[in-house]
């Protein structure tokens, strides 16, 4: 089944575009196999990733995709944006931070939650973040 | 993870609750948080595993069964806070470690044996408030006759304090080869100080040198709080003269050199702020009052008199010391 999945990229623009990723990833995860409580993390992350592009870039994309890699099946979520970047990535991802509002909170819990995260920022030239999620070895039937 | 066994466990529990609610089962949930606590199940796991507790039980109304997913979604945030107490604890070890690390070097600043001169006992109580201390003293040797002495009070504590104190004192050891009166050593340190620290942060200082041959003391203060002099032939305690700014603030600050002379009996007493400002209910202690304190406590030897003043001033205090506390007694037999 998961074969019939492909990448969807959602334009952030306005907070329901943050609601429209948050159900494609959902969905996605679900037909990955993915138990419940993971897709409500894979939909937390998206959360997060998305309003950050909302809250400070104004405008970027979260692009969804099944990833394989070594037999293993996974969730990829990728957020771009061309927005302001964020200045100290380390600060940003230190725990406390993340109740601060600030560009960048919120990315401690969603590197918690994922199991590989990457992410590439420099003020004025916007900021990319990667995440994957594995699940578990490609079965068939599933 | 939430095992089979965990869930077998829970669907157990929440099975026997249901069938006659009762206070032990309610103790074994309790002590069951914990241990899911220990094992590290959090607490959005934990809510699914009680939406699926339910659907073993018996038939769950749709509405029972969808709520779950606001209460899961709701958890999760709940599950990353959790998640995080690991990294917490794990810097907070890190920054006790190196904070006892800084203690310990902070020690090593302090000096490790007070001078022992015919005619004058010596006496010293420091105590920092918290672990690291922003009181400064330090005794050094000049030559058989005389030493040079040092009290100084950071303002701030912590580490901040610490890396401070560590230029003075080597301030101090490299300055001691020329020869300096009180005045210009004071001179100069201003000028080191100002340069090196943050512009909130000074020091008040209050520097001398003793002649144990005559018993004559000459120092120079910056900012610091006023020692007492007690003159044993009229049994009376008189604020130590000098004044000054403290260190840090100006750059071409001007000291004044300020001379007294020990008779018998007589005892030089020379404090940080952390001594007056011991707290006697709700008031700061006056500095008559903590005359009346020195004469209680005279007559033995000088650190008696150091160790006896400090205990008195805790007890008045409630045991709670509010700031780092120096207090150096020097009495000429």
């Amino acid at each position: 089944m998961w074969q019939s999945c492909g990448p969807e990229t959602i334009k952030i623009e306005r907070e329901a575009d943050i609601v429209t990723a948050r159900q494609v990833g959902r969905n996605m995860s679900r037909q990955l196999g993915f138990g419940t409580i993971m897709q409500s993390r894979i939909a937390t992350s998206i959360s997060e990733l998305a309003r950050n592009i909302y809250l400070y870039a104004g405008s970027g994309t979260i692009t969804i995709a099944p990833i394989v890699r070594n037999g293993v099946l996974g969730l990829q979520l990728t957020a771009i944006d061309a927005g302001p970047g964020i200045p100290d990535i380390r600060k940003a991802m230190e725990d406390g931070y993340s109740t601060s509002g600030a560009l960048g909170a919120g990315l401690p819990g969603v590197r918690r939650m994922m199991d590989e995260f990457e992410i590439h920022s420099s003020p004025g030239e916007g900021t990319r973040v990667v995440v994957v999620k594995w699940n578990g070895p490609i079965e068939e039937g599933v | 993870m939430v095992t089979r066994s965990l869930e077998e466990e829970y669907v157990k529990l929440l099975r026997d609750y249901l069938n006659g609610p009762g206070e032990d089962q309610l103790y074994f949930a309790q002590q069951m948080g914990k241990w899911l606590l220990a094992h590290d199940v959090s607490p959005e796991e934990l809510t699914d595993m009680h939406g699926r507790a339910l659907e073993k039980l018996g038939e769950v109304p749709e509405f029972v069964r969808a709520s779950f997913s606001i209460l899961t979604e709701v958890m999760i945030e709940y599950g990353n806070e959790h998640r995080s107490v690991h990294s917490w604890r794990s810097r907070h070890q890190q920054m006790e470690a190196e904070l006892t690390v800084a203690q310990a070097m902070q020690k090593r600043l302090l000096p490790n044996q007070l001078p022992d001169y015919p005619g004058l006992e010596i006496g010293v109580v420091s105590i920092a408030a918290k672990q690291i201390s922003g009181d400064y003293y330090d005794f050094i040797c000049q030559d058989r006759e005389r030493f040079c002495l040092t009290v100084a009070d950071i303002t701030g504590n912590g580490i901040s304090a610490a890396m401070c104190m560590s230029m003075l004192k080597y301030a101090i050891d490299s300055l001691r080869e020329m020869p300096l009166g009180p005045d210009e050593m004071l001179r100069h340190l201003n000028r080191i100080v100002g340069r090196n620290i943050d512009p909130s942060m000074f020091v008040t200082m209050l520097y001398g040198s003793y002649d144990t041959h005559q018993h004559c003391f000459r120092y120079a203060v910056a900012g610091h709080e006023p020692g007492f002099l007690y003159r044993a032939a009229e049994g009376v305690f008189y604020d130590l003269a000098g004044q000054g700014s403290v260190l840090g603030l100006c750059p071409n600050s001007e000291y004044e050199v300020q001379e007294v002379r020990l008779e018998a009996g007589d005892i030089l007493i020379l404090l940080t702020d952390g001594v007056t400002e011991c707290k006697k209910n709700r008031y700061y202690l006056q500095r008559d009052e903590l005359v009346l304190q020195m004469q209680a406590e005279l007559g033995v030897h000088a650190q008696k008199m150091a160790n006896a003043l400090y205990n008195r001033l805790l007890a008045l205090s409630q045991f709670e010391l509010l700031d780092d506390y120096t207090m150096i007694v020097l009495r000429r037999t």
